[in-house]
């Protein structure tokens, strides 16, 4: 293959680096207005009053909206959250009413003259005490809201959505067992922390047009969404995304866009612009939801887990109208990546008074892996066997069974076992060249699928110039992830052209065709197909014109390098340019037309599973599954954590760029060494403490380890030349990985994310103490 | 009050009457509509804004518009010459990947054109140290430093030998 398995350079590279990519924020349009927001100071609190009248006399305000100006609730799967709190704040920082003015000053000073009076109620703030009879509730209506069918909301409590996952006779399991062990972990909140914050523009005309430019992943989302919303029909609302900064799930949704909407409505023809502080990004936009996770599991001696029950209870937040979906994927992919006959997993998503729980990288499989891989390791050492050992007995392999029934004709997880074993030198121990550091290695798995509706759809269209160029249009949206690059690579390959020869166009829903959603590291996969079936119906229409014009039969005809060539005949050829505009006959006649060539794919045999018991066929398009080590180094003085080494080894199935693969991968380790480490929302009776970069840190260049990206490609049957997602997938063993390192290290097991130079310190002493 | 300023940017020269609350990078965006330099957090704490003043790379979000007169100032847009030709660290930053959704991108591009010019061939831990106060989320940071790594390597001070 010329295109695909090349690590061609980004083709939104130069763009990027000579700062002329425009971003949302970089938009500046003629009688722009800017848009603040009032927001909630309690956790959860009944408004009785807002008093708008002082910020409305403010020479420069525009307009000020609040609830009650529209109160139609929405949501993506459960129809949950208003835009502007009606009735109640559900979360400290709910947005409770809104200004746009002439300049941001003025909706900033309009803001503060906005008179809110509020009575406070109790807040639910622990999602395990949310779960009991007497907690306060927080969706009174819960039992009349609109849900997707697959979601089971429970009436008169704070229980959104109960997944149930049935499998053999767990209770027999546990009987047979040698072995049982149980324990509990807790997964903070954390925050996506894209670098640009989240921002909206929004442009209301006189003829009923609404224009939204956004920060985000999915702009035909946030179109249904809006238009739900607003009633308004679907040809008159565009969503354009341009360059977006960064999302990990953070833009996957909708979020400020309901905001500048009304605001924009009331001001007709004047673009609205509302750009989130990163204050507001912190609290405001999406969070990951936090975690109780209970893990229960049998063991015969001879290392095969023959049971495992699960518990997890999600604290979700305010509104879970996305947070339903992350709590059925954990569900689904309850066990990890392991062949266990006998299982039962809970998965409850609840309503707290916390910041949105919503969508981040890894989609509830981050969160349950660090406590899956974690119990694996103390089950191994409980019978005596190495944590490689125990992984290599239960892990997946062809003709393997997952939680959830499905026959696996394929797995990669063994060859990425061993791979990162041998590049880790696992056996070898570490070697600490100092007396106060300490040393080990550790291992973990982990797997995703696309945690999507089965029947989500995805279109593609390419047209063919007069010269023989291409323009593809998609909307798979690059994030960031490098899906431009790699889906012009797909075209390429099928139209055996250089990439250079494609221009991909993504992200106008007036323009280019619908997308379900660029989540769930389904893009090169959905995307990617829709994109190689319309390159194939272009190359279908070429060699069906070629046909004519050269007298040779279709099947002797193929594309390569440009031009039409006799397979058996290379030098009777013709440029493929030739039938851009269709074909002129002898008789000058003209036929066909332009060459447009066009893909529209859903995932084949994706099909439902029984909700009493989550078995099912196929109930996920692919599993994306692999394994990380860490090597770490811990300074018993101080306490500090140090990452040595970082190895990864997926089965993307095939890649399709590799420079991009391995960043992605990069990338993906280093984003999990700062949950396993230091990224915490510290939450206090439902207020966010550390809303900065000073005070909730992220990874920089100084934390980053040695890095190795490995691969061991089983290519997915259903995949555009064999290709499986990847980008969420490589950072879900990373954080265990390393917590098995410093459990390798210490003696010591931390049953909580993130582990700090404090735990470590208090964990030697307690540890010196109990020695002494 | 507006104050008068004059300065350079990207070797021309600006003179404009500045509010004493506006920031370098609010000018940039805002009156002079160069907006590679990013808002990422307004406070100095991720690096997005970076551009070279005096020489120096700063945060442009810290940088009060009145402390302008008499500066020279480099943003990403000066770096390419005026017929798009992009310097070494940004074809290094192509060829490398060294970047992905490339919001810190401008801001990277210029703390390490400051960093080759101060320490033309830095070791690999002065470049980490070197790019540590700007933030990235997507990229792992490794294939930034080996862009770096690669310009110090093949230029002198980042400029083509």
């Amino acid at each position: 293959m010329k295109s695909v398995g090349v690590s061609i350079d980004r083709v939104d590279g130069i763009k990027k680096v000579t700062g002329q990519a425009k971003y949302v924020d970089d938009m500046k349009m003629a009688r722009m207005l800017y848009a603040q927001v009032k927001r909630s100071p309690y956790a959860h609190a009944k408004i009785l009053s807002i008093d708008t009248s002082e910020a409305e006399k403010l020479p420069g305000v525009k307009s000020v909206i609040t609830g009650e100006y529209y109160k139609k609730r929405g949501g993506l799967y459960l129809e949950d959250k208003n835009f502007l709190a009606v009735g109640t704040a559900k979360f400290r920082g709910e947005a409770v009413a809104a200004v746009a003015a002439e300049t941001l000053e003025i909706a900033q000073q309009a803001v503060d003259l906005i008179k809110v009076e509020y009575e406070e109620l109790p807040a639910v703030t622990n999602a395990i005490e949310g779960m009991k009879p007497d907690a306060p509730i927080i969706h009174p209506d819960l039992g009349s809201y609109k849900v997707a069918p697959i979601f089971h909301p429970i009436a008169g409590t704070n229980i959104s959505h109960h997944f149930k996952l049935r499998k053999g006779d767990v209770e027999k399991g546990f009987a047979e067992s040698d072995y049982v062990t149980e324990h509990t972990y807790y997964v903070p909140h954390v925050q996506h922390v894209p670098i640009e914050p989240h921002v909206a523009v929004a442009q209301y005309e006189a003829d009923g047009k609404l224009t939204v430019w956004a920060s985000c992943q999915s702009p035909f989302a946030v179109r249904q969404a809006l238009a739900a919303s607003f009633d308004l029909p679907l040809n008159k609302v565009r969503v354009i995304s341009p360059y977006v900064g960064g999302g990990f799930g953070a833009k996957a949704g909708t979020t400020l866009e309901g905001i500048v909407i009304p605001l924009s409505m009331l001001n007709c023809g004047r673009p609205v612009k509302l750009n989130y502080t990163r204050e507001e990004e912190f609290e405001d936009s999406y969070v990951r939801q936090g975690v109780h996770i209970k893990i229960k599991t049998g063991v015969r001696k001879d290392g095969k887990i023959l049971a495992e029950k699960v518990e997890y209870v999600w604290d979700a937040g305010a509104y879970t109208e996305y947070g339903v979906n992350i709590v059925k994927a954990a569900g689904l992919a309850a066990l990890g990546p392991y062949d266990i006959p006998n299982a039962w997993a809970d998965s409850y998503c609840v309503y707290t008074n916390h910041p949105v729980g919503g969508p981040y990288r890894g989609f509830g499989m981050c969160e349950i892996h660090f406590g899956l891989e974690q119990n694996l390791d103390m089950v191994a050492r409980e019978i005596g066997i190495s944590e490689v050992e125990i992984r290599r007995i239960n892990g997946l392999r062809a003709g393997g069974i997952t939680g959830t029934g499905q026959v696996l004709e394929d797995s990669g997880y063994q060859d990425c076992l061993e791979t990162v074993v041998k590049e880790m030198d696992y056996d070898t121990p570490s070697v600490s060249p100092s007396p106060t550091k300490i040393r080990a290695k550790g291992i973990a798995g982990g797997w995703k699928s696309p945690s999507m509706p089965t029947d989500v759809a995805s279109a593609a269209i390419i047209r063919m110039n007069e010269d023989g160029t291409f323009f593809l249009m998609t909307s798979g949206q690059d994030i960031g992830q490098g899906s431009d690059t790699a889906l012009t690579q797909i075209a390429a390959e099928v139209l055996s052209v250089d990439p250079s020869k494609i221009t991909i166009r993504t992200g106008d829903t007036d323009h280019t065709p619908y997308e379900w959603q660029t989540v769930a590291s389904r893009t090169t996969y959905c995307a990617g197909n829709a994109v190689k079936l319309a390159a194939e119906d272009a190359r279908d229409e070429i060699l069906d014109l070629a046909q004519i014009k050269m007298g040779y039969g279709k099947r002797d005809l193929e594309l390569r390098d440009g031009f039409v060539v006799h397979k058996m005949h290379p030098e009777i050829k013709v440029p493929i340019s030739t039938f851009a505009l269709g074909l002129t006959m002898p008789d000058a006649s003209g036929i066909h037309g332009p060459l447009i060539g066009k893909g529209s794919f859903v995932v084949p045999n994706n099909m439902g599973f029984d909700h009493e018991t989550g078995q099912g066929t196929k109930p996920v398009a692919f599993w994306t599954m692999g394994v990380n080590g860490a090597e770490v180094e811990i300074d018993t003085e101080t306490g500090e954590i140090r990452v040595l080494k970082m190895v990864s080894c997926f089965d993307p199935g095939k890649v399709i760029n590799p420079k991009l693969y391995d960043a992605q991968v990069e990338g993906a380790m280093v984003q999990a060494l700062g949950t396993a480490l230091f990224e915490e929302l510290k939450l206090k009776d439902g207020k966010v403490l550390n809303k900065s970069f000073v005070d909730y840190k992220i990874p920089t260049a100084d934390d980053m380890p040695e890095l190795v990206v490995k691969v061991a490609e089983h290519a997915e049957p259903t995949g555009p030349f064999g290709a499986r997602g990847i980008g969420e997938p490589v950072m879900v063993p990373g954080a265990p990985a390393i917590a098995n390192a410093v459990a390798n290290a210490l003696g010591v097991r931390f049953y909580r994310m993130p582990i700090t130079a404090d735990d470590v310190l208090k964990a030697l002493k307690e540890k010196k103490a109990q020695e002494a | 009050m507006k104050y008068q300023v004059n300065f350079f940017v990207n070797e021309e020269p600006v003179e404009l009457y500045v509010d004493a609350n506006k920031t370098l990078l609010n000018v940039l965006r805002e009156e002079l509509d160069l907006t590679g330099a990013k808002e990422g957090c307004g406070a100095g704490e991720c690096g997005a804004c970076t551009v070279i003043m005096n020489g120096k790379p700063v945060n442009a979000c810290l940088v009060l518009a009145p402390e302008l007169d008499g500066a020279h100032i480099t943003t990403v847009e000066g770096l390419a010459d005026r017929e798009g030709n992009l310097s070494p660290l940004q074809e290094a930053f192509v060829k490398h990947a060294a970047l992905q959704c490339g919001f810190c991108t401008p801001g990277f591009l210029m703390t390490a054109t400051a960093l080759l010019r101060e320490n033309p061939h830095p070791t690999r831990e002065e470049i980490a140290r070197g790019i540590s106060g700007n933030l990235c989320r997507c990229t792992g940071y490794k294939k930034i430093i080996e862009a770096i790594e690669d310009v110090a390597e093949h230029t002198e001070g980042g400029v083509r030998k």
